[in-house]
């Protein structure tokens, strides 16, 4: 049988200053799906994500496509798991678009031809090609975002994961950037709180409350439960039905 | 006031696909600074009336608007005025102009706007470097130049990167600076105060969020370099590695050429 893309079992994790952030995590997701982790605010999704690619390091076991995150894996894990941060900004370093993009693939000692493909590719996977001699810091902040999309996917990933995609999106650049992530064919993890963004994108929900997994099971029936959404401070917008909402 | 830093910091490239545009950003950098100790060395008007037919030359080669002498001269105006009035009051001579114990001799006046003119005709080279090569460019140049030092342990790449990510972030800071300026402002901040005691009380509030705001953009840098398997300059690919073709070796030859001829100007006019 083919690995999980993630298994996390019994995950523990405090910051140095002592708070706890993540408090027993187990979670499961096979190659393919697509998974939101919502909750609220301080839940603890940040600091899960940033597990999946070991950049924190908690109790517990994080296996991801069956290789376990430690020490000698680290290069192995991050070119195969791609992370989209929150702001876009901290993202784009360079100073053009197409060396941003080139970054990745760079370190990870890809020919330059090959290089130079990844970043055509990945720009068009983001209706960004045009743009590739721009200075990042010229876009518009959906743009920014679309090419900090591109960025990881010029490094092919197996799992992308993003966190917090629709922040700050006018409703233009989020129907843009909803009709990307679909068709991008990698196993998904969306980290938001906005709800509706989540249905868009997602088959599968998981609640994170306090640092731990509060629920987990098909969209449709976590978003329909009015009450266990209320239990952990979320909540669908007015007017949002769950039946048929899906475009 | 963030406008002229950012164009100051940023420099004032001109996107466009001119010859001097597409030479290699390594012969550029390296004509630069051969011009810049050419200016130095040449001896007389001859030689430096050529080094700046040279150099005007490049400036309509490159397609560059008129407006960018006057706007590469400007932040050095008062410096240019300054060396020439000084030297034209100073060198003793034959006085043209005698005003009070000042007199503008014929000496003064030709060797003022002599140096006057070198001054600008350097400020003004850097303008066509910087305005027909972009930042990545030029890092890339750099990062060239100090590839020899990679060998006895120099981080060449590191220090290229360096360079570019400093320069990525003047804008960010200087925006993030503005907020809090007027954040403070809002909530009865005085910079305005001429007294440097309540002056230091009032910037303080502003110093201290600027750095740990810096610190959180290193720390979320960090992050994403990481992630995108950042781990040294070592055996990582060079994408879009600078080549050197035919036209970049003949324009050289050519620059290389014309300063030669500039230098040796004096000889053939006499001085
Ligand atoms: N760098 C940090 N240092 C200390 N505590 C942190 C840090 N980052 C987050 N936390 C805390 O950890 C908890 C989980 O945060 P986070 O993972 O960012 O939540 P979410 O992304 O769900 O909003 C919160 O209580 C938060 O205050
Ligand atoms: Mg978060």
């Amino acid at each position: 049988m083919e690995p999980a893309a993630v298994d996390i079992v019994d995950l523990h994790f405090s910051y140095p200053d002592g708070t706890p952030a993540l408090c027993g995590v187990n979670l499961r997701v096979q190659a393919g799906e697509s998974v939101a982790v919502i909750g609220p605010n301080g839940a603890g999704k940040s600091t899960l994500l940033l597990h999946l690619n070991g950049i924190l390091r908690g109790q517990g076991q994080v296996c991801i496509f069956g290789v376990r995150v430690q020490d000698g894996t680290l290069r192995e894990i991050r070119r195969r798991v791609g992370v989209v941060f929150q702001d876009p900004d901290d993202q784009l370093f360079l100073t053009s678009v197409a060396q941003d993009v080139a970054f990745g693939p760079s370190n990870m000692r890809l020919s330059e031809e090959e290089i130079a493909r990844r970043v055509h590719e990945s720009l068009a996977a983001v209706d960004m090609q045009a743009f590739g001699d721009r200075a990042a810091h010229h876009l518009s902040f959906g743009q920014k975002k679309r090419v900090a999309t591109a960025t990881v996917l010029s490094m092919q990933p197996d799992l992308l994961v993003l966190d917090e995609p629709s922040a700050n999106l006018d409703p233009r650049a989020r129907r843009q950037l909803v009709r990307i992530l679909r068709g991008l064919p990698v196993t998904k993890i969306i980290v938001t709180h906005d709800l509706p963004y989540a249905y868009e994108i997602c088959e599968r929900a998981v609640i994170l409350s306090g640092g731990r997994v509060a629920a987990d099971g098909p969209i449709d029936d976590i978003l329909g439960d009015g009450e266990l959404l209320d239990s952990h401070d979320l909540e669908l917008p007015y007017g949002f039905a769950v039946a048929g909402a899906r475009s | 006031m963030s406008g002229s830093l950012l164009t100051l910091a940023m420099g004032q490239y001109v996107p466009g696909d001119s010859a001097v545009h597409r030479v290699d950003p390594r012969f550029k950098l390296a004509t630069s600074f051969a011009y810049a100790i050419g200016l130095f060395l040449v001896g007389g008007w001859p030689g430096l009336s050529l080094m700046a037919i040279g150099l005007a030359g490049l400036f309509v080669a490159g397609g560059l608007p008129a407006r960018y002498v006057g706007r590469g001269l400007r932040p050095l105006l008062v410096l240019i005025a300054f060396t020439f009035l000084v030297q034209a009051l100073s060198l003793p001579g034959k006085a043209l102009v005698t005003v009070g114990p000042f007199s503008i001799t014929r000496e003064g006046l030709d060797q003022g706007g002599f140096l006057t003119f070198r001054l600008a005709l350097l400020l003004l080279s850097s303008v066509v470097l910087t305005a027909t090569t972009s930042p990545v460019s030029l890092t890339d140049a750099l990062e060239w130049f100090l590839r020899p030092l990679a060998r006895v342990g120099v981080p060449a790449y590191e220090i290229a990167l360096m360079v570019t990510i400093a320069l990525r972030y003047i804008p960010t800071l200087l925006r993030e600076a503005d907020d809090l300026l007027r954040a403070q402002r809002a909530r009865g901040v005085d910079l305005s105060v001429r007294n440097p005691w309540r002056l230091a009380q009032g910037v303080m509030p502003l110093v201290v969020p600027l750095f740990v705001l810096s610190f959180r953009h290193a720390d979320d840098l960090a992050v994403a370099m990481a992630s995108r398997c950042y781990h040294g300059g070592r055996g990582r690919t060079r994408y879009r590695e600078l080549r050197a073709g035919l036209r970049d070796v003949v324009g050289l030859g050519v620059a290389a050429g014309w300063l030669g001829l500039a230098l040796s100007a004096g000889r053939w006019w006499g001085p």
